[in-house]
């Protein structure tokens, strides 16, 4: 996983709350392998008109918001579904960091679980990170190490949990760590299914 | 095995001891995991398995599931080809890995939270997980379900294990005596409405008082799967009688002596006296009246008696932005009546109200009354089809003008094509209003099974209650 310390690049507002994970990636078109990219559904109906013409309003498509790396939203960004390619659309799109005053936790780890940061933030400060985009300001800077988010004059903090934070410095895989905890599974089983017998599936007499 | 904290334990604490594998000095805890269903949408997380050149771990823990894509009007049709392909693929990753899959043409098939209940697969203690958001459901029983993403699903089937961070403790009692007609989802939604979509996030929540002591599994089904509506890591219902009862002869659970000896062992989960929650939230039952939602976000929920909010009355400069939007999308107006909004068709489904109990209510305010509108009805699973059939509910829905049909997560969530069309709104028993939730353009309002019963045979959001009274 790539990791991620330091980022400066093009912040677009969407000033919205609630931004689901069935907006991010509308379910009909999650048939699709990953391979074919996710990017071009990223909010798929909030960016296009019905006929598939893009709509020239949405923050996305102006012209001064093309390029983002960084997205600046409201609460509850990512809630709802558990689908991980709500994080491939943003991904596959160049996104590498939501700014947002809360997470839907599934969300949020699925982020992480792909290098992508979610920074939460104050929701007053949010609301003035939207205002200074909206009102010309282009670029961000954000700092995981330091914690810290900059435009302009201004810095802000962010918060993001310490084991995340530390799993996108690096870019670890949980995976690795876990297959060196193997002999530990095992041993956990062996008495598990002493202390638990009823937790396996009996087969249905049938 | 972790350490056992001295002193009073709420429900959640026992359940994260008894998994608790190692726990890392930055308190990440490796967690042992007793059951994994995977579905059509799984096909990332095989994928996964595929590049490392793995396999599945415990075969005889993971259990497969057609839900998401299954067509729900089956005979003598042909499959889309893309669906097709969807089953065809789970059919695959399963049997690849020895995994048992309740497929298609399984005469157990059906949604995965309802089967695996049903199956009693889903026992008090357990640790559950699936790639979907609502396997909060299962905590009905005093089990511990979440949702888990592709990533973390590869990793549960490599592993049968999962890093977590231990949630903070929230306790929702509601005490007092429903009213009738109200029921488990009105509950819910209240709940939803007054902590937020967002209220719980971070939290393990459990349910407790009396109305929910008072609830029959079905109704904790359907309460437990809208924790995550609130934000919730999970919700859950500690075990008691009614639980024992539910799962005595049921195909997955334990049996004869074994089932006395886990029974045992369940009843000492509950929340001793004196645990301490991180947050605590309590109801009135008796205030509680039958609600729908009005918006886009499950947390835009009223009172059936009450109006549209005005946007232009609200202070918060986000917070009105949010309803005028809401009220833009659902083509509603400021101040209108919810019981003035015309629907164009019902939807009766999904693993939040397709069980034997969601049918029967919905049915009692159907019966010998003609629905306005066009409406689907898809039981949780075919055996609950089935079952319903053997009561004569399907008659019932039929011969009211709605269609009686296989089941599946349908037009929850549109995938196999049950869609709603652009512009149309629909009373639906599922889970989320989200824009486009139910097809591109669809219009989405969540109640009970009792209340869209009632939607139906009025044409608009309306009060059950007068319509029970009419026949008691
Ligand atoms: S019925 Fe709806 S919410 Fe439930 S599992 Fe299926 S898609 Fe998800």
């Amino acid at each position: 996983m790539q990791p991620f310390q330091r980022l400066t690049a093009i912040a677009c507002p969407l000033p919205f709350a609630n931004i689901d994970t069935d907006q991010l990636i509308p379910a009909r078109f999650m048939k699709r392998s990953r391979a074919e990219g996710y990017g071009g559904y990223l909010l798929h109906d909030m960016r296009f008109a019905d006929d598939g013409a893009e709509r020239v309003d949405f923050p996305l498509n102006r012209p001064e918001f093309k390029n983002a790396q960084i997205v600046v939203a409201r609460r509850n960004f990512g809630a709802g579904s558990s689908r991980e390619a709500a994080v491939y659309a943003l991904v596959d799109y160049g996104i590498r960091c939501v700014v947002a005053p809360s997470f839907g936790d599934i969300f949020a780890s699925n982020a992480v679980n792909n290098g992508l940061l979610p920074a939460r933030v104050d929701e007053s400060q949010a609301e003035v990170l939207i205002r200074m985009l909206e009102n010309g300001v282009a670029k961000l800077s954000v700092d995981l190490d330091a914690q810290t988010i900059t435009a302009s004059e201004m810095s802000i903090p962010f918060h993001v949990d310490p084991v995340w934070r530390m799993k996108l410095l690096n870019g670890w895989d949980d995976i690795d760590l876990t297959l060196s905890q193997t002999d530990a599974i095992a041993r956990f089983a062996a008495a598990d299914a002493g202390r638990r017998p009823w937790a396996v599936p009996q087969s249905p007499s049938r | 095995m972790v350490q056992k904290p001295a002193g009073p334990r709420a429900l959640f604490d026992k359940l994260w001891d008894s998994h608790a594998i190692v726990t890392r000095e930055d308190g990440q805890t490796l967690l042992w995991v007793d059951r994994h269903f995977v579905h059509e949408g799984s096909f990332h997380a095989f994928n996964k398995l595929k590049e490392r050149d793995s396999r599945v771990a415990r075969p005889d823990l993971t259990f497969g599931i057609a839900d998401h894509y299954v067509p729900t009007r089956r005979s003598g049709r042909a499959i889309d080809p893309t669906i097709r392909s969807m089953l065809e693929q789970l059919e695959r990753n399963t049997s690849e890995n020895d995994v048992m899959l309740f497929g298609l043409n399984d005469p157990r098939q059906g949604i995965v939270h309802v089967v695996g209940p049903e199956q009693g697969l889903t026992l008090p203690g357990l640790l559950i997980v699936c790639g979907d958001s609502h396997t909060s459901t299962h905590g009905a029983f005093g089990a511990w379900g979440f949702g888990i993403g592709a990533s973390e699903v590869a990793h549960v089937l490599m592993t049968q294990t999962l890093w977590q961070r231990k949630p903070k403790r929230m306790r929702i009692a509601v005490d007092g005596a429903l009213a009738p007609g109200i029921g488990a989802k009105d509950i819910a939604l209240s709940v939803i409405a007054r902590i937020g979509a967002d209220g719980a996030q971070g939290h393990a929540v459990e349910y407790a008082g009396s109305a929910i002591r008072g609830l029959t599994i079905e109704g904790r089904l359907t309460l437990c799967n809208l924790s995550i509506e609130v934000g919730a890591r999970c919700g859950m219902v500690a075990p008691d009688e009614t639980t024992i009862r539910y799962l005595r002869d049921r195909p997955f659970a334990p049996k004869g002596e074994d089932f006395e000896r886990a029974a045992e062992d369940w009843m000492r989960l509950p929340t001793d006296e004196d645990a301490a929650f991180d947050r605590e939230v309590a109801l009135n039952a008796s205030e509680i009246a039958p609600i729908v939602t009005w918006g886009v976000s499950p947390e835009d929920a009223l009172p059936i008696t009450m109006a549209v909010p005005n946007p232009e009355t609200i202070e918060d400069a986000g917070k009105a932005a949010q309803v005028r939007d809401a009220i833009a999308y659902m083509d509603l107006k400021p101040g209108q009546k919810l019981t003035d909004i015309r629907i164009d068709r019902v939807f009766i489904g999904s693993c939040t109200n397709s069980r034997i109990e969601d049918l029967r209510a919905a049915a009692k305010v159907i019966a010998g009354r003609k629905a306005k509108v066009p409406g689907l009805v898809s039981p949780g699973s075919s055996l609950v089809k089935q079952q319903a059939e053997a009561e004569g509910l399907d008659r019932i829905f039929q011969e009211a003008g709605l269609e009686w049909v296989e089941s599946g997560c349908s037009m929850c969530v549109g995938m196999n094509g049950d869609i709603v069309q652009p512009g149309e709104r629909c009373a639906s028993t599922t889970n989320r209003n989200f824009k486009g939730r139910q097809g591109p353009g669809a219009r989405t309002h969540l109640m009970s099974p009792a209340m869209v019963a009632a939607a139906a045979v009025t044409g608009h959001l309306a009060d059950v209650r007068p319509l029970i009274e009419e026949r008691s």
